[in-house]
């Protein structure tokens, strides 16, 4: 089976011939299918960019990023947003769950964009309910994000980014917003995916955090370093 | 993304601040509202006059001096009108009226001061549709030899005789005493006449007695009513009397010094005032409606830039800019619409209320409801599609980093 991702000499340019600036300046990584990667690199490395171009959220400048055996570096917004919706899930460091709507209705808004299947207001709710259990949370279904803890809340946003059932989990600081009980028992939740073979990748400064990856990626000055060399960026 | 999945978002969305939704629609509300009570106002003000101007009678033709015309004060007199009522084809008769200035009278030992009087021939109420309701009008004789009669008015009969009936008695009208013969019906106001508060005398009694300046002579008279016989006879009439009176007159048919008017040509005038008044009432609802667009789009704006990060997390979960750009755009046209409908209602209430309390006259135009209510949907269109455009522009990168 090919690599989940498989990214050949990336590069992201800002700016214009003398004032170009390269965020990334030729990247290659490859992630296998039910891998756990961090991603570590100090501000200002690409981290972000890279997790952007990663997430479908921009496109590179130049070089090829296959996703799942599809070559996604150069698609349409539509067509990005379709691969968003059906190959990824994000957690974010913020939570970003809708401040208004319950625990369930946050974790059944991908379903509303599903652009494959017209999933059923019962379906989609028994869906986000088995997504909102695999977390532990199959008691707070209608609780609104305030009245949850922010371990709570991060724990509604990995159900959101489960319930589309993705081949791959983009994590960004996934705990950077949490104390260390709540980081245990967010890790904890992601070890557990991850035995379950789902692939996840995790942007992180903590090294701590990042020991819980099988593996760990280091980028520095829009390159891809020895993993070794992580701990001398911080 | 389904519609109705879309539309369910952007309802929930709306919801989510009830207060501000409402009162972004309060514009547009007041727009519609006020679209539709205006048209009703002013048509209910146009069908006034027109009712008030069918109660002079039915198929009348009006005659009178032309106005501004050197030499006007002599141009129509008692003899055009016999010589109407001698010559002229399909007609019924006529009603010459000339009304001197406001007389002292006196009856049943009562005196009371500056009283209509107004000298009319013998056909006067059956041209005029106002019948007598107690003795009877005096006839052509009586008017030839001057007679020293007069019939009242219904309201200074009441005035003077309360409940009695006035036939037969003597009243004195300026410093001529005079035999009341009868007493006309109620009518009421119409066309700013009181009717009921005239007195009404032979006419060529009014010339001997009451019009006495020498300078423009005792035989002129003010109007003279013609009525046809049917409504299709009128142009054929307008032709005759016309061309009667420009050889009378002595002057070309196409330069008249009187005016031969229709019911229908004095509805259409006061229809062409009433007009020109409802058009800018209109306009300036319109301009109220445009208001409330503006509103509209003023809040869509906040509302984008307030949600930057809830578009940012819709797009990475994999809405389409399309669906961002529905999903704002129908905000905006549910809340016109639905400012839309309230304001159907307001105004449509508003305009029966008006009518109910008698504030002023109302007709509610059928046509201004689907009018007002298509107006408030292109405001909607028209005014949320920039901010709902400005939505699914953001890069989804910068909307989730927005604070």
């Amino acid at each position: 089976m090919p690599p989940l991702i498989e990214i050949r000499n990336m590069k992201k340019v800002y700016g214009e011939e003398e004032a170009a600036v390269y965020a990334l300046a030729g990247v290659d990584v490859q992630v296998e299918r039910g891998e756990f990667v961090a991603i570590m690199g100090p501000s200002g490395s690409g981290k972000s960019t890279l997790m952007n171009i990663l997430g479908c959220l921009d496109r590179p400048s130049s070089g090829e990023y296959i996703l799942d055996g599809r070559d996604v570096s150069q698609l349409s917004k539509n067509e990005l947003a379709e691969v968003r919706n059906q190959k990824l899930g994000f957690i974010f460091q913020s939570f970003n769950l809708l401040p208004r709507l319950s625990a369930l209705a946050n974790v059944m808004l991908p379903m509303l964009y599903n652009p494959v299947e017209d999933i059923s207001d019962a379906e989609a709710e028994a869906r986000a309910t088995a997504s909102l259990e695999a977390v532990g949370l199959g008691a707070r279904l209608h609780h609104r994000p305030n009245q949850l803890s922010g371990g709570q809340q991060q724990r509604v946003a990995i159900a959101r980014a489960l319930v589309n059932r993705p081949p791959l989990i983009l994590a960004d600081e996934p705990t950077g917003n949490l104390d260390s009980k709540a980081s245990v028992e967010i890790m904890d939740i992601l070890h557990k995916l991850h035995r379950e073979g789902v692939t996840i990748v995790m942007v992180t400064h903590e090294p701590d955090i990042a020991a819980h990856a099988g593996r760990t990626i280091c980028v520095r000055d829009g390159k891809i370093v020895q993993s070794g060399k992580c701990a001398e960026a911080r | 993304m389904k519609p109705q999945k879309i539309l369910r978002s952007a309802w929930e969305g709306l919801m989510l601040n009830k207060v501000r939704s409402f009162l972004t629609t309060l514009g547009v509300i007041i727009g519609v509202a006020s679209v539709i009570v205006m048209l009703a106002v002013s048509a209910g003000t146009e069908a006034a006059i027109a009712e008030q101007i069918n109660a002079l009678g039915a198929n009348l033709i009006i005659v009178s001096p032309a106005r501004g015309t050197p030499g006007a004060a002599r141009t129509l007199l008692i003899d055009d009108a016999y010589a109407i009522a001698e010559q002229v084809v399909g007609i019924t008769g006529i009603s010459a009226e000339q009304a001197p200035v406001a007389q002292v009278v006196k009856a049943n030992n009562l005196t009371l001061e500056n009283i209509a009087v107004i000298g009319v021939t013998a056909d006067f109420p059956d041209v005029r549709d106002y019948a007598v309701a107690s003795g009877r009008f005096f006839d052509s004789a009586e008017d030839d030899r001057k007679a020293k009669v007069a019939v009242l008015g219904a309201g200074i009969a009441a005035d003077f005789f309360g409940a009695d009936d006035p036939v037969g008695q003597t009243i004195t009208v300026g410093s001529t005493k005079l035999t009341i013969l009868g007493v006309m019906e109620a009518k009421g106001m119409v066309a700013d006449v009181d009717y009921d508060g005239r007195i009404y005398l032979p006419i060529n009694l009014v010339f001997q007695k009451y019009v006495t300046t020498s300078s423009i002579g005792g035989d002129r008279v003010r109007t003279i009513y013609v009525k046809s016989e049917s409504q299709d006879k009128i142009p054929s009439i307008i032709a005759q009397i016309t061309a009667l009176l420009a050889e009378r007159h002595d002057v070309e048919a196409s330069k008249p010094d009187f005016t031969v008017q229709t019911q229908q040509d004095i509805i259409a005038t006061q229809e062409a005032t009433t007009a020109a008044f409802r058009d800018l009432l209109a306009w300036v609802a319109g301009v109220s409606l445009l208001v409330g667009g503006i509103g509209i789009m003023n809040i869509m704006l906040v509302s984008v830039t307030e949600r930057t990060r809830e578009i940012g997390l819709r797009q990475a979960l994999g809405a389409r800019p399309a669906d961002v750009l529905m999903q704002f755009l129908l905000e905006a046209i549910i809340l016109s619409l639905a400012g839309g409908l309230a304001g159907v209602a307001l105004g449509v209430g508003g305009a029966y209320l008006f009518g109910a309390l008698g504030t002023m006259q109302t007709a509610i135009v059928p046509e201004s409801i689907p009018l007002a209510f298509g107006a408030a949907a292109i405001v909607g269109i028209f005014f949320g599609y920039y901010p709902a455009t400005q939505a699914a522009k953001l890069d989804p990168i910068v909307a989730l980093r927005h604070e």
